[in-house]
């Protein structure tokens, strides 16, 4: 988790921190296709994500894996009339660009999870900076870590998750 | 046949049962597209090794999210509904690695509806490295007829 934000931060930075910004709704439907890619990619046989039966009495129908949370807002790499390849987080990016700090990793996350996600449902995201480090050095580079949380609401108005990050944006020495 | 935990089956200190997992190339890829995470260091070595100063591609952080909950739902089975999941990112994870998943119960918290809360403290480790620590907290029935995922608003605060 990030320090107590530092004093030497552009003045930019600084207007962000606590400001629930880059408002965003998914752009893909929410179908199940991708949540059996996922459990396939982690060899995940929970029945209730294959078997509808078991959906239907459990959940009263499909939901999706509460994990791939963060997968519903992940942009297109490409789509008609984008110039250039959107990226999910555009906080995190915009950090990365206004601090000058090229690479960046993520080091801590945590999700609570709320409502479940459904497939059809349509989620409305936003983005707040928490704090932004002095420079620091580590095995990777010298950088800063940053602290940022994104909310995850449905069409109702549901909470379905929050999600905190800490990201370390670097220069490599 | 799936598992179908109840809460009398567990008790703190509890070892979760481990699962290992070889990692090649497609582990990660496929991991990565799976959660539509184009960045190259999950996908191009040339990228991950000059540019980014690693040793390989990189599982990516929303892919081992789903590897900690299926490590958990396999253990509780479909009625398992995770609550909270926090994890911290100590070293990468390569092809050629082995995945260590390994995980005990540090706490049992009684709530509304049936349930409790079981807190799980997890290490992901890759031969003598250790890659992630992951604390969740999972809801698990009291009793066979109770639903975690029918709980909500005040019944639900993980």
């Amino acid at each position: 988790m990030a320090d107590a934000s530092a004093d030497d931060l552009p003045e930019e930075v600084k207007g962000w921190i606590g400001q629930a910004r880059y408002e965003e709704k998914t752009e893909f439907p929410i179908e199940m296709g991708y949540v059996l890619t996922t459990c396939s990619a982690t060899q995940n046989g929970n029945p209730l994500y294959w078997d509808e039966k078991v959906a239907n009495e459990l959940t009263d129908g499909f939901i999706t894996l509460p994990t791939m949370v963060s997968v519903w807002f992940r942009p297109h790499d490409w789509s008609p009339g984008r110039t250039e390849p959107a990226v999910p987080l555009q906080l995190h990016f915009d950090l990365k660009d206004r601090l000058s700090l090229p690479e960046a990793v993520m080091s801590d996350n945590t999700i609570v999870f709320g409502e479940p996600i459904r497939p059809g449902d349509e989620l409305t995201t936003t983005q707040i900076l928490y704090s932004v480090s002095p420079l620091k050095t580590t095995k990777l580079g010298t950088g800063r870590f940053w602290d940022f949380g994104v909310r995850i609401v449905n069409q109702n108005g549901d909470l379905c998750a929050e999600e905190r990050y800490t990201g370390f944006g670097y220069n490599r020495d | 046949m799936a598992a179908e935990l109840l809460i009398g089956d567990v008790s703190v200190g509890q070892d979760v049962p481990v699962l290992d997992k070889d990692v090649k190339p497609v582990t990660v890829v496929l991991g990565a597209m799976a959660s539509r995470d184009w960045r190259p260091q999950h996908h191009d070595y040339k990228f991950a090794t000059g540019n980014n100063g690693l040793d390989d591609i990189i599982m990516n952080t929303p892919n081992l999210a789903a590897w900690f909950e299926r490590y958990l739902t396999d253990w509780t089975g479909p009625k398992g509904r995770l609550g909270r999941i926090k994890f911290r990112m100590k070293d990468s994870v390569y092809p050629g690695d082995t995945m260590k998943f390994a995980g005990k119960v540090t706490g049992i918290e009684p709530a509304t509806g049936g349930i409790s809360w079981v807190d799980v403290t997890i290490e992901l480790t890759a031969g003598d490295k250790s890659c992630v620590s992951c604390e969740a907290r999972i809801a698990v029935p009291n009793d066979a007829d109770v639903n975690p995922w029918k709980l909500k608003g005040d019944d639900w605060k993980p």
